[in-house]
């Protein structure tokens, strides 16, 4: 039987694939947020270099990023399903687990990848700010609080965009390894049409194209933003 | 003790295919992404159309996608199945793995090179235009030689993420240092453990690599002189 995009079509894969798509994105915008949140704080511990504390972000950081994303992957996966089953049996949560246990679970290994590649991003940016803005900001007696907030961050923020734009790009791409441990994104999605259908070819062009679609937009997005935030030149 | 006896020799087998696919994808991936990058500067708008559009596909979707797409999806064109030297590569595992890592590396390699051309001094292509070399000797004698030094850093990371790609290999049947290690996750259940292992041997092996890398720049850069730090201290010696 010829089978083709009508085919795709009628055999509501459309939706399908959409959904995936959506849970990809969900995973790769939370994954996203708190990598950011964790590589700020990481970021700060190595820039201040925090005795003890920024050896360990040292090894975090060469370990996850020398270390294939998907080895990281199992090692999360195997190493805490059966501890987390059994804590939630325990609890009563069983079918709770089994729905939510393979998005959580996913978060956080995406997370720790995302978060080990916006660490050395953040650091970067701190290190770029000009020392003389930090000490003008304390001889003026300004507080600790204030200094971060209106010397520190904002310039971090506009150095670290491109480097964040770069981390996200790979971020979303890792999102599609996770469809090796079972949840339902858009390359599980492709990977179960095109078992069910014997037409991988179709399948897996869809989901590459989606992948490519999902890039280019927040390509898009990011370069506006970052139009919006670079200095405004004084004339 | 018994765990190590049993996983390292094991490991040590992958080891020997995630080098090999390096090895191999590499040397394809570094001289298609040249030639890519060359394209890029061409004059005539299809041909550096081409090349833009390669790098767009092949760097704006997952790896996975795209060794899925080879091993899966190109066995599913019939007339693929009549050329036997594309069916050779088709047909098993480790070579679509090559042939995915080969054209997804040559997508950024290409990035990274053409900032390096784009980098050459205009007035040295031009001296080298005024004394009569032709378009080759050209590219051979400064072009070349000046962008890869410029690109050297940024194609160390580049290494380092395909001794890291190759490991998506295992998920075609290629039994490589993560393959093996996934199986002996679910045999031994000592999860931890094998993944120390195994992350141990990406680490080395990635450690090596940076370190030829800087070991080249070295060299290449060694007309000037040693290292600006150590520079500034002989100058402050010197006064």
């Amino acid at each position: 039987m010829e089978f083709g995009l009508v085919q795709v079509w009628e055999g509501g894969w459309v939706g399908a694939i959409l959904r995936g798509a959506s849970v990809s994105i969900a995973v790769g915008v939370a994954s996203m947020i708190f990598g950011l949140i964790i590589g700020t704080i990481c970021g700060l511990i190595k820039w201040r270099a925090v005795f003890g504390l920024s050896h360990l972000v040292d090894l975090y950081t060469s370990v996850i990023r020398g270390v294939p994303e998907l080895l990281i992957i199992y090692l999360l996966f195997f190493g805490s399903v059966e501890f987390v089953t059994k804590i939630a049996t325990v609890f009563g949560f069983a079918e709770l687990a089994d729905a939510g246990y393979a998005f959580f679970i996913t978060v956080a290994a995406i997370s720790a990848i995302s978060g080990a590649y916006s660490t050395e991003v953040i650091r970067g940016a701190l290190a770029a700010i000009p020392k003389g803005h930090i000490e003008a900001a304390v001889a003026l007696g300004l507080p600790n609080r204030r200094i971060f907030m209106r010397i520190i961050a904002p310039q971090m923020l506009r150095i670290a965009f491109p480097g964040i734009n770069n981390v996200w790009q790979t971020t979303i791409k890792d999102t599609a390894l996770v469809s090796v441990v079972g949840l339902q994104e858009l390359m599980r999605t492709a990977f179960i049409g095109a078992g069910s259908t014997h037409n991988p070819l179709i399948f897996y062009t869809i989901a590459a194209l989606v992948y490519l679609m999902i890039t280019l937009i927040s390509q898009v997005g990011f370069t506006r933003v970052e139009a919006v935030l670079s200095p405004r030149e004084r004339g | 003790m018994e765990l190590i006896q049993l996983a390292v020799p094991v490991l040590l087998k992958g080891l020997w295919m995630t080098l090999t696919l390096t090895a191999v994808s590499v040397a394809i991936g570094f001289n298609l992404g040249l030639g890519l990058a060359i394209m890029r500067g061409s004059d005539k708008a299809w041909v550096s159309g081409f090349a833009r559009h390669y790098s767009t596909a092949f760097r704006g979707t997952p790896l996975l996608v795209q060794i899925f797409l080879i091993y899966y999806g190109l066995g599913q064109i019939r007339s693929i199945h009549d050329v036997p030297a594309l069916w050779w590569v088709i047909s098993e595992g480790s070579r679509c793995a090559v042939l995915a890592l080969a054209l997804n590396t040559a997508a950024y390699t290409s990035e990274i090179l053409r900032g390096g051309l784009v980098a050459v001094p205009a007035g040295l292509v031009e001296a080298a235009k005024a004394c009569g070399m032709s378009r080759a000797m050209r590219f051979r004698r400064i072009e070349f030689p000046l962008a890869i030094r410029q690109a050297l850093p940024a194609y160390g990371n580049e290494l380092v993420l395909m001794v890291k790609g190759t490991s998506l290999a295992s998920t075609i049947t290629v039994l490589e240092i993560t393959g093996y290690a996934k199986r002996l996750m679910s045999q031994t259940f000592a999860i931890f453990e094998v993944f120390a292992i195994a992350g141990v041997l990406y680490l080395v092996l990635n450690l090596v690599l940076i370190g030829v890398v800087r070991l080249i720049e070295r060299r290449l850069m060694r007309h000037t002189g040693p290292a600006p730090q150590s520079r500034s201290a002989s100058v402050q010696q010197a006064i």
